[in-house]
This record gives structure tokens, C-alpha cells and sequence, in this order.
């Protein structure tokens, strides 16, 4: 495909991580500013291990990256994951966007055919007659 | 100019299509209900659809393929679920294989066509909404391949402009 190279495989760990709600919560949170995986687990109602989990999927899906700071693990966003998940969308909106495109220019041929039927209206005008210009010459020409 | 808005939300798996015509609601209609008129506009560029079955009544069958400029055919199906004309349409879309059979794994987008008649104009609102998130993973991968015939076609139609 594009510049990206984006597999079917990304695609599915994109959506798949995003499926959840607090992994989109999580991911939320350390878009605005990164976190320790100690601090997020503080938020939710689960066990630090299953907070870490739900990291670890995000992390596959690329959509956090983790990195250790002595005895934290601070977790951090990759936006341009994101975007990816969007640009999926995106071409869907183009197929729609190409649609209805054609369906416009359908509609406005189908348009133009009704009024041909009813008669086209050309009609001479008074400028359209050719009129001989005004002379300023001897009318007639070189003849001295 | 008509105005086209977009709503696309990841999260839900939605995708809600905003457009306006400027041609009576019953024209618009036209454009889904008879196959003939629908073939024309629901490939992309260079991909012409033929409908071979087109049972326009509540749950109703649909099988078409659309014919790539190498000779590829790419098909699928849809399921009318709902109509109440020249207002509503519903119908289920998938892909389906070389025989026209429906293939079952990467089951359908439902989409919800809604026409709405304002004066001389028609609005025309499409919403298509994805069963799950696997379905939506390998839809996605096939409607990237169809966006982008769908944008080269478009990018194609400018060059023709242009040059002429």
C-alpha cells in the first residue's frame, strides 16, 4: 500500500486495543502527559498487574510505548497511532465522499436532459446579427 | 455549493456521511431503487458495478461485482432490511467470492440511508455502523484498498480536467 505499509495485522492490534474502555481511557491520559504504570493503576478499580496488562496490549498496538525509569515504568502516547486508526476511517469516508460525487452528477445530467426536453432557448439577439462596422474611410478604398 | 460533512467516531465504529442535492427526494430515491442507476455510481472510478440480483423489498437480496480496468472482479452482496420510500433504506453489505457467494468471515457493515426533502433540496444522511471490532479490522483492510481506487480515480478525473 502507502508510505506507511500499514498490514491487516497492525490494523487488527489497533482496533483490538482500542476496543476496551479503559485501555482508551489509559490511553486518553498519557497522550495528555506521560504516566508510571503505578499511577494509572492508582485510578482504576483493578489489580496493578491487570493495569499493566491492558498496557501491554497498547504497547503491542503501538499506541503507548513504556520505557523504565529506575524502579518506575513510565508509560507514554505515540499519537501517530492514532492517526492510523482515523486514516482506516478516512478511506471509508472517501468511498462515500466518491459516491455521492457521482450520484450529484447523475442527478444534474438527468437535470440538464428534462430542460433539452422542454425545448432548448437560443435565442438571436440584436448583438448577435453581424452589422457592418462604422467607417471612417473613404468608402471607397484605395483607389487614389 | 452543497455542503458535505463527515462524523467518524473510532470508538464507536460508526462512520455518519452528511450531503445535500439539489434534485427532488424521489430522484435521489431513484438512485438506490433502480439497479441500472445504482451501477453507476457505486464503484469507484474505473470499477463499474453490475448488479446481476436486485430484490428491492424488505429482506431482500442484492449480489453485484464491480469489474477493475485489468478485468478483476471484485464482489459482494447486501441484504435489504428496511425500506419506507423515498425516506429509509437499510441493508447489510459484505464481500462476497469469484461464485458470488457471500464470504461469511468477514461479515457486513450495516448501513442506514436516510433522505430528507428541504425545499428543492435533498439531504441525504449515510450511516454505516460496524458489528464488532474484528469485522471492522477486516473491513478496513478491504475499504482501504476501495478508498484508494476511490481517491486515484478522483485524482485521475482532475488530471482529465485539466488537460483538456
Amino acid at each position: 500500500m502507502v508510505v506507511d505499509e500499514v498490514t491487516s495485522d497492525d490494523l487488527d492490534r489497533l482496533f483490538h486495543a482500542l476496543s476496551d474502555a479503559t485501555r482508551r481511557d489509559i490511553v486518553a491520559r498519557v497522550m495528555l502527559q506521560e504516566q508510571s504504570v503505578s499511577a494509572l493503576a492508582a485510578r482504576y478499580a483493578m489489580s496493578f498487574a491487570a493495569v499493566q496488562k491492558h498496557v501491554a496490549v497498547l504497547e503491542r498496538a503501538t499506541l503507548v510505548s513504556k520505557q523504565r525509569h529506575g524502579r518506575e515504568q513510565i508509560v507514554s502516547g505515540n499519537p501517530q497511532s492514532i492517526l492510523r486508526a482515523r486514516e482506516a476511517l478516512e478511506r471509508f469516508e472517501e468511498i462515500w465522499r466518491g459516491r455521492t460525487d457521482r450520484i450529484r452528477a447523475i442527478l444534474l445530467e438527468e437535470t440538464v436532459g428534462d430542460k433539452e426536453v422542454t425545448g432548448p432557448t437560443v435565442a438571436a439577439t440584436p448583438e448577435a446579427i453581424p452589422t457592418r462596422p462604422p467607417s471612417t474611410n473613404d468608402p471607397k478604398g484605395p483607389s487614389s | 455549493m452543497t455542503v458535505t460533512s463527515t462524523r467518524k467516531d473510532v470508538e464507536a465504529l460508526t462512520l455518519g456521511f452528511v450531503t445535500e442535492f439539489e434534485a427532488p427526494i424521489e430522484r435521489v430515491w431513484d438512485l438506490f431503487q433502480d439497479p441500472r442507476k445504482l451501477e453507476r455510481w457505486w464503484g469507484p472510478p474505473g470499477w463499474p458495478a453490475t448488479f446481476t440480483q436486485y430484490d428491492f423489498v424488505p429482506g431482500g437480496d442484492a449480489s453485484y461485482y464491480m469489474t477493475g480496468p485489468d478485468g478483476t472482479r471484485a464482489a459482494g452482496w447486501w441484504q435489504i432490511t428496511a425500506i419506507d420510500a423515498p425516506q429509509r433504506l437499510e441493508f447489510d453489505d459484505g464481500f462476497a467470492d469469484e461464485e458470488g457467494k457471500r464470504v461469511e468471515e468477514m461479515g457486513a457493515a450495516h448501513g442506514v440511508v436516510t433522505l430528507e426533502g428541504i425545499g428543492a433540496v435533498t439531504r441525504m444522511t449515510i450511516t454505516t455502523y460496524f458489528e464488532s471490532r474484528e469485522q471492522f479490522d477486516k473491513m478496513a483492510e478491504m475499504g482501504m484498498e476501495e478508498g484508494m481506487r476511490e481517491a486515484l480515480g478522483q485524482i485521475d478525473a482532475i488530471l482529465a480536467e485539466t488537460t483538456v
